[in-house]
């Protein structure tokens, strides 16, 4: 891919310890029909490229939006510049950072492409699923349905005669009703706006997409009709859309290597891990097991090699409750020493790779959902998250979903509105009381991660099985 | 595209338009929203660099209007006008095969009165690599980590009304954090036009000699309330979450809003509390991204009270209000909070004991409807006892609800207020940015 911009690199590149391009190229569609009425139809095209050079130790990058020659030559000139001034000043020698000559290539697997269905067959479908949202119901005072894809190809060369051709399809639908009564507001979303996939138009079949619409619109209306949560400490059972959140930001960016390094922590914060701690600590219980796994198919980052070309393999971060490694790419293993994984990522052209999460999943364990829910004598089943905070280390969180049920004597009850609930990080992984089986196992993402200076939000996948936590603080709202 | 001169930036954009322009079937309408950019990001960690760059990126986002219908799309832009036209020309018969397509939108608003402005600034701009010797030469000794950005920012807009608008800015941004130890840090920026290595310098001396204070073992609060003090730092938090569909006419209407008990009527704020969204006195551009302008200034709360809402062009078609220059998203970009009658240099005696807190940190909704939010404390907080700091204290989670915090439980307002630039970089850097004071308030809770 992007072959004369290539070219145009490999003429102009400066002499140096090391050059890299990276050009990204993206086409977006967003189809949204928001209470009945299509929002405009919208597409957005996005290219440029960027170059990095390695020199005397120091580094620097140019970004540009202008492939053409000069353009491409002059970001060469800036970059090399970055490059000279701060090696003097540089926090590691880039010379320190292995590079990879390994070429190759990587394609999302599609069954039923974005453009086999016309565009105005994919309003029609959001008519349909904007008609079960509402269902005729006053109760109902918001709804959207929408359909958002993106093709993005990558493609990265080197002046170690690496290459590299990466070809991505994001799909993301949802559905999405507010319902309101007696000054009461509820929303129910689909899966709380996680379905983010790499797969084609099937996965609408395989979602049930336009049963789903009906499930939310009826259970947004439950909510507003439901008593609020209790407050108490009581077990807890997560279905896999919020395990996603649960793992994204209490053992997900704990362990990414340049917050444990540092170098986040004037914006996205620190964390509690300390890398003493790496392959003796005690994260959870022994049910618990957390792989970086860009090998899944129709997970939303999977790739074969991240965005310094380093190639990607499943490994183990956790493995029966214990820290093995952490979430670092090829720069934060040289200035550590430490063995990590391929999750050197960027969000775009415009900004370099750090140490990012990409599919990071925990292993499915034993357990059916009805022993899970069996064998809880008081709790609360909490689904599809809506709110999330957490310290700067990563350890005091609170988070929020939008639906829950009360479990009395190993059944589930009443549906309550608000769910809340808060822990530590380093405690609470450690209450796992029991991991659910492959039936339970569900793939989803996110796609606005948020972190680095300059700032990037970045797609991550999250699959996860329904989880038991004991002993944990849940309330509801006023 | 070329920011060597800010005036040819704007001169190159408006000629790509009335091209365009001039190609437009009949009944065609057509809308452009130019951003670019041209900036230096040098980042740091232990006062060296992280890593260090430069970005030159450019687009522009494209409504295609016949009657009722609309497109709308975004595209780069490399700056070389014939290329650009060639492109342009080809993506808006793309267009116009999915205009065909489209339904026709009864909420379809756009400018139609041509309102055209310029706000161009000159650079006043040091090299980037000039500015990291001065930063990491005033830095020498500390653990300074953080980021300098810098560089030229244009926003445009034109259609084929005749309307052209065009801002053009260049600033700097450095936003850190100087560290003693883990999670000891006090948080720190300098922003504006012309960077003044001097002021810069004081600054850090200043931060220096408040240093000691947090290598103190901290206090750790139990759970509770405590009466508190919020910089306008932290008070930003604050507001930046309500940014996020409270002031926005569409939430507000469909039930959505954070203030919806405020909308209502069942609620009210201290009658302290006066906002604003404050164009005249802000940094961004005084157009929005589908031509209509800015009012200079628009009262969002008034004594306590919900005075308007922002409305984006969408939003007023669906309800049949007028547009107030609100961009999609409904969130204020210059919000400005009044001034109360406490002056800063009393704040410490009329806290008395409590916490002193200059940041807050990852604030999100515990019940959206209430107006009730969590959040943590960040980097330096004190315990105060008698009117004297005396110790930091561990980071701790807390939440309450606006109606308290802001509502009858505000004991005072700052009468002194600070100007805070957005230093995001999300895509690309804000224009934004918020002019706040200060606030004490009384039995906050403090929950883990």
């Amino acid at each position: 891919m992007f072959a004369s911009i290539v070219e145009k690199a490999k003429k102009n590149a400066p002499s140096a310890d090391f050059w890299s391009l990276s050009v990204i190229e993206s086409h977006s569609e967003d189809l949204s029909m928001r209470q009945g009425v299509m929002e405009p139809l919208s597409r957005d095209i996005d290219r440029g490229a960027m170059v990095t050079v390695h020199h005397a130790g120091g580094t620097g990058y140019a970004a540009t939006v202008n492939l053409s020659e000069d353009s491409i030559k002059s970001a060469f000139e800036q970059a090399l510049a970055f490059a000279k001034h701060t090696s003097k000043h540089a926090l590691f020698d880039s010379r320190q950072v292995p590079k990879s000559a390994e070429s190759g290539s990587y394609h999302t697997s599609v069954k039923k492409g974005w453009y086999a269905m016309p565009l105005k067959d994919k309003i029609d479908l959001l008519k349909i699923a904007s008609e079960r949202l509402h269902g005729g119901q006053d109760r109902i005072v918001d709804w959207t349905a929408s359909l958002s894809h993106t093709k993005e190809f990558r493609t990265l060369v080197s002046s170690d005669g690496q290459a590299i051709n990466q070809t991505f399809d994001y799909f993301m639908p949802n559905l999405a009703a507010t319902a309101h009564h007696n000054g009461v507001t509820q929303s129910r979303s689909l899966a709380g706006h996680g379905v983010c996939r790499q797969q084609g138009l099937e996965l609408l079949g395989e979602l049930d997409f336009l049963g789903k619409a009906n499930t939310i619109s009826a259970e947004a209306i439950a909510l507003v009709e439901a008593p609020n949560c209790p407050s108490g400490t009581m077990d807890l059972v997560l279905a896999p859309d919020q395990m996603m959140l649960q793992i994204h930001e209490s053992i997900g960016h704990p362990l990414e290597l340049d917050r444990i390094l540092g170098d986040e922590r004037n914006y996205a914060g620190t964390s509690f891990v300390t890398l003493d701690m790496i392959g003796n600590y005690r994260y959870g219980s022994d049910l618990l097991n957390v792989t970086f796994d860009p090998d899944v198919q129709g997970q939303y980052c999977s790739y074969a090699y991240d965005d310094d070309g380093s190639r990607a393999a499943k490994q183990f971060l956790i493995e029966t409750g214990i820290l093995k490694r952490t979430l670092g790419g090829a720069a934060s293993q040289a200035r550590t020493g430490l063995s990590g994984v391929a999750n050197s990522r960027a969000c775009n052209w415009n900004r370099p790779a750090i140490d990012r999460m990409a599919n990071l999943n925990v292993e499915p364990g034993s357990s059916s959902f009805n022993d899970i829910i069996g064998s809880v004598e008081r709790g609360i089943y909490m689904c599809s998250n809506v709110s999330w905070s957490i310290d700067d280390s990563r350890n005091k969180f609170q988070f929020g979903c939008e639906w829950a049920q009360l479990i009395e004597n190993g059944k589930l009850t009443t549906v309550v509105r608000n769910p809340n609930y808060r822990g530590i990080s380093a405690t609470f992984w450690r209450n796992l009381k029991m991991v659910g089986d492959a039936s339970t196992f569900e793939v989803h993402g996110v796609s606005n991660c948020g972190k680095g200076e300059p700032n990037q939000s970045v797609r991550v996948g999250h699959a996860s099985p329904t989880c038991l936590f004991s002993n944990v603080d849940v309330f509801g709202g006023e | 595209m070329s920011t060597d001169n800010n005036m040819s930036t704007s001169i190159r954009f408006y000629a790509l338009a009335d091209r365009l322009t001039q190609g437009l079937k009949p009944r065609e309408v057509l809308t452009l929203f130019y951003s670019a950019e041209e900036s230096d990001f040098v980042r740091f960690n232990k006062a060296k660099v992280r890593q260090a760059g430069h970005v030159a990126q450019a687009s522009v986002d494209i409504n295609l209007i016949s009657g009722k219908r609309r497109v709308t799309s975004s595209v780069p832009l490399s700056g070389d006008n014939e290329v650009d036209w060639e492109m342009l020309v080809r993506h808006l018969e793309e267009e116009r095969q999915r205009l065909a397509i489209a339904p026709e939108d009864p909420y379809l608003l756009y400018s139609t009165t041509p309102a055209s402005s310029e706000a161009i600034t000159k650079s006043g701009l040091l090299p980037a690599n000039a500015m990291v010797d001065h930063i990491l030469s005033a830095v020498q000794g500390l653990d300074f980590v953080g980021i300098f950005a810098q560089g030229h920012l244009h926003r445009g807009f034109a259609n084929s009304l005749g309307q052209r608008n065009f801002f053009s800015t260049a600033n700097y941004n450095i936003d850190f954090c100087l560290y003693t130890g883990t999670d000891k840090a006090i948080k720190l920026g300098d922003a504006g036009f012309v960077f003044n290595k001097d002021t810069f310098k004081e600054k850090i001396e200043q931060a220096r000699e408040a240093l000691p204070i947090l290598k103190q073992t901290p206090k750790a609060l139990a759970p509770g309330k405590y009466r508190i003090y919020l910089t306008p730092t932290a008070l930003h938090e604050v507001f930046s979450l309500l940014g996020w569909n409270a002031f926005g006419l569409k939430a507000q209407k469909t039930k959505q809003s954070a203030l919806d008990r405020m909308v209502d009527g069942s609620s009210r704020l201290s009658e302290a509390v006066h906002l604003a969204e404050h164009t005249g006195a802000g940094f961004a551009p005084n157009f929005q991204e589908e031509g209509f302008v800015k009012p200079q200034r628009l009262e969002l709360i008034c004594a306590g009270k919900m005075a308007s809402a922002l409305v984006s062009p969408r939003t007023a078609g669906e309800y049949d209000v007028p547009a107030n220059g609100a961009s999609e998203n409904e969130s204020p970009e210059s919000l400005d909070m009044a001034g109360g009658d406490l002056p800063t240099s009393a704040v410490l005696k009329e806290l008395g004991t409590g916490l002193y807190v200059n940041n807050l940190w990852y604030l999100n909704f515990s019940d959206r409807p209430n107006g009730r939010m969590t959040g943590m404390t960040r980097f330096a907080t004190w315990w105060v006892e008698h009117g004297q700091i005396v110790a930091p204290v561990s980071v701790m989670r807390f939440d309450e609800s606006i109606y308290s915090m802001l509502g009858d439980k505000l004991m005072a307002l700052t009468s002194e207020r600070e100007t805070l630039i957005d230093a995001s970089t999300y895509g690309e850097r804000s224009t934004a940015s918020m002019c706040l004071p200060g606030a004490l308030i009384d039995a906050f809770s403090l929950t883990l």
